[in-house]
């Protein structure tokens, strides 16, 4: 590999980094707006001027807003995300379990939604405007188009609760059998394939259909290639950039976004803790969750790009 | 012509082809149009057959019909296309499969979009082989370097390996030719394989390509509107015009002793009569020193260079690609502010940019680009096209500006009834024309032309050229006339710029510059216009040796 690639990469993860320190500074930022503080909130209704003052003294909430800052950033990159208040437990123990759990359903989620995405993809160019193309079409936008707890409910109810098939409630816990496991997560994990699919199929299928109409296609076609080896040799590896953007798009949402789908399948990943510690009001546990969902945001975002460098053959092979 | 099945030499017959595609014009209920009326052809083993005509003649979909294919929904509706013996009609789709790639192979026009810009060239050039079985990868890549160097690429060992961005536009031309041999094919169809190149490599291209085909004992069908060209390289050339035959006979005949009228017009078409005019005593435009670079690479664009624009007369500016023609526009109209020099407009420094040019400055400025159908909005009609500038420069509105856009459109030759059509509903000349009466309708003292004429059938191009002149004479306006084509330049300069690597290289009146002695590059380019002879290619090539030899 040459050096306009390391170069153009070195500039995204760069970049990357630069963004996930603003949004570090929004978040920080943004708890800091909330009325009340930690000491008013760890005290509650036993708070008197004295020990307020007292433990603001003994937390350094009285220290100015960037010297906070850095002191809570200091923290988070030595893997110190503060203790939540509602418990009294270290975060970072407690989300390490959790960010595992919401990886292990985003993953087999993932595995399932991407090549069916793509491949659905293929063939709806394959035979497009015909009806094939209209089929697909029609049942992943239909997929999308419910909303993630309405597919949830239903698969419960057909899966659970009709065909006692699968267990409605995801629970899973600390070594339980792989197997197990995978039962307990099957229907969330259904149910967050059906919301994705759409999104990643229509993007494969309008961008191998934009490569379609090149000079190089109806080359491959004169060659008397198969129109479906003419779409996966010569269409796919071109259209494959916004293909990569748009996969890690819905990978982030997979990860970012599941609250809804975790909370109804009582699945003990991130979105259930967020969740629950925003009706507490737990402040350090609501930043620490946000930073990592930015991270994870931000990181599949700059791996897209470099994707999308990495595909274009004049990037890799300069002159 | 005799049964085609009693000849046994006989590779291709092609009996009443018709072809025809669905349109659908805007606001209308979609009809058929015919694009092919009942042509018949044939075509010996091992000969080659021109296919000439303008743009909508039907020679392209004439000769993908060999191969069973029709570009964008274009249907083959009638007739047989017999194929070493049987109707290849008949075969159905993978009938089709079989045939293409191996049986015949196709040249496209621009090899640099023809190429999967994802693969290795090699990979490309041996797929249909592979594709067939006709060969295992070792063979077929065996033969693909021995036709890259019959087709003399540089380094043929090795050029397979890169990808197409890393190779030029005459040298993809050429691995196309190759990756069309490489299965060894009964039929070639050569779909206008070097109007897309600069006029010094397509003479190169053009004898590689004739070699191939002499060497390989290939057949082919060769497309093109360039009847010099064709004359090279085949032995029967076929005049096609809106679908229909015009002419079919042997090259020396079409050219020599045309019988239709259509086919003389062809043939005599760059003659243009244009007596040079001294230039004046004072320029009214002139560019002095200018030094251009696009962003802050290094690499100069253009290289201290100086020319004189006199009121009322045409400088053209010549060269081949990147030779810095439009960048010269580009910097006089102050779209590329220069790095260095000054143009002077009138006594006075233009400002190097355009947005620090008042309107004024603007208007004696116009341009007319290659492409009028991308210069122009499709939503509106011609008349506001025309009458924009009216309206931007000189504030006529309602009657008055009608009356001046009926008065531009007769100028440019067409009637009043075009002022409420849109751009799509016209023909390409005559969308050229729209730019050029937009221009005019500005009153400017000069009009940059770039390429105006290279996109358009030479019989249009023909046309706007001499509408050009004659405007010129009413207007006393002056062109900077930017092309690649030696034969326009001689049918319209009063004084010619030879523009080579960024540089001026040669610069005078017309007729001083192309009169000898000539530098070699001028040499090179003059020697490089095919010119409509038999034989003309060998000359041309074997002059071009021994001058680089002597150099």
């Amino acid at each position: 590999m040459s050096s306009p690639i390391l170069k153009l990469v070195a500039q995204r993860v760069a970049l990357g980094i630069v963004l996930l320190l603003a949004v570090s500074v929004l978040i920080f930022a943004g708890t800091q707006i909330l009325p009340g503080d930690v000491a008013q909130a760890i005290l509650g209704q036993s708070a008197t001027p004295e020990s307020l003052a007292n433990l603001r003294e003994q937390l350094g909430l009285n220290d100015p807003a960037y010297i906070r800052y850095f002191r809570w950033l200091g923290g988070v990159l030595t893997g110190d995300l503060g203790t939540a208040m509602s418990s009294g437990q270290d975060i970072a123990t407690s989300i390490k379990g959790r960010l595992w759990n919401t990886l292990f359903l985003a993953f087999w989620a993932a595995i399932v939604a991407v090549p069916l995405a793509i491949i659905l993809g293929l063939i709806a160019v394959r035979y497009r405007n015909g009806w094939v193309d209209k089929l697909i079409s029609g049942l992943a936008l239909a997929s999308t188009s419910f909303p993630e707890f309405f597919i949830g409910y239903v698969l419960v109810y057909f899966f659970a609760v009709k065909w006692q098939i699968f267990p409605g409630i995801s629970t899973v816990y600390d070594g339980m059998p792989f197997g197990e496991r995978m039962q307990a997560i099957a229907l969330p994990a259904t149910a967050l394939t059906l919301v994705v699919l759409a999104h990643m199929m229509r993007m494969t299928r309008a961008a191998i259909l934009n490569v379609m109409q090149s000079a190089y296609v109806e080359t491959a076609e004169l060659k008397g290639l198969s129109a479906f080896n003419v779409i996966r040799r010569h269409a796919f590896p071109n259209a494959i950039a916004p293909i990569i953007n748009v996969v890690m798009l819905n990978l982030a949402y997979l990860i970012v976004g599941v609250v809804v789908v975790e909370v109804i399948f009582v699945y003990p990943g991130m979105g259930q803790y967020l969740v629950d510690h925003v009706t507490k009001r737990d402040v350090p546990v609501v930043q620490a969750v946000g930073l990592i969902f930015a991270a994870v945001y931000i990181s599949l975002n700059i791996i897209a790009d470099i994707g999308a460098i990495v595909a274009n053959p004049r990037l890799r092979h300069p002159k | 012509m005799a049964d085609s099945k009693a000849k046994p030499g006989l590779l291709l017959d092609i009996r009443n082809l018709r072809i025809e595609a669905t349109v659908f014009p805007p606001g209308e209920p979609p009809k058929n149009i015919v694009l092919v009326h009942d042509v018949s052809l044939t075509l010996e083993k091992g000969k080659v057959l021109g296919l000439i005509g303008e743009s909508g003649a039907g020679k392209s979909t004439i000769g993908l019909s060999s191969m069973g294919y029709g570009r964008g929904g274009v249907r083959i509706t009638g007739g047989e296309v017999i194929l070493n013996g049987r109707d290849i009609l008949k075969g159905g789709k993978d009938g089709f499969r079989k045939l293409r790639g191996r049986e015949v192979c196709y040249v496209a026009q621009s090899a640099a979009a023809a190429f999967n810009p994802a693969h290795r060239l090699m990979d490309q050039v041996v797929e249909a082989t592979l594709l067939h079985g006709t060969a295992t990868r070792a063979e077929a890549e065996k033969r693909a370097v021995a036709l890259f160097k019959k087709l003399s690429l540089p380094n043929p060992e090795t050029i397979g390996e890169r990808f197409p961005h890393q190779v030029s536009g005459g040298q993809l031309q050429r691995v196309m030719t190759a990756m069309a041999l490489c299965s060894e094919p009964d039929l070639i169809v050569f779909d206008e394989p070097t109007t897309a190149l600069d006029v010094t490599t397509q003479i190169d291209v053009l004898a590689a390509i004739k070699d191939a085909i002499r060497d390989t004992h290939v057949a082919a069908l060769y497309i093109t509107h360039d009847l010099a060209v064709v004359a090279q390289v085949s032995d029967e050339i076929m005049v096609l015009r809106h679908g229909r035959l015009v002419e079919w006979g042997g090259t020396r005949q079409i050219i020599k002793e045309p019988r239709q009228e259509y086919t003389n017009a062809l043939v005599s078409v760059h003659e243009i009569e244009h007596a040079e005019q001294k230039p004046g005593t004072t320029p009214f435009l002139s560019v002095k020193n200018v030094t251009a670079a696009y962003g802050r690479s290094r690499i100069k664009v253009l290289k201290n260079v100086s020319v004189d624009i006199y009121p009322g007369q045409t400088l053209a500016v010549v060269g081949e690609s990147g030779s810095g023609k439009s960048t010269l526009a580009r910097a006089i109209t102050g779209l590329l502010p220069p790095e260095e020099g000054t143009v002077t407009f009138d006594g006075r420094p233009l400002a190097n940019r355009l947005a620090d040019r008042p309107k004024e400055d603007l208007r004696q400025l116009q341009m007319i680009y290659q492409m009028a159908d991308v210069a122009m909005n499709p939503r509106q009609t011609v008349g506001t096209i025309i009458g924009r500038p009216l309206e931007f420069y000189f504030g006529i509105r309602g009657r008055e500006r009608d009356k001046r856009v009926a008065e531009l459109l007769d100028k440019i030759e067409m009637g009043k009834g075009f002022s409420d059509r849109y751009p799509a509903e016209l023909s390409g000349g005559q969308k050229q024309r729209v730019c050029i009466a937009r221009s005019l309708a500005a009153k400017p003292k000069l009009i940059i032309c770039d390429e105006v004429t290279s996109a358009l059938d030479p019989l249009v191009a023909n046309g706007i050229l001499k509408l050009l002149l004659e405007l010129q004479k009413e207007e006393n306006v002056a062109y900077l006339f930017i092309t690649h084509d030696l034969a326009t330049v001689k049918s319209i300069a009063d004084s010619i710029a030879v523009m080579y690597r960024g540089e001026v290289v040669r610069y005078g009146p017309k007729s001083k510059v192309l009169a000898p002695p000539f530098d070699a590059y001028t040499d090179l380019l003059l020697s490089s216009v095919p010119e409509m002879e038999i034989g003309w290619l060998e000359k041309a090539i074997k002059g071009r040796r021994m001058a680089s030899a002597g150099n």
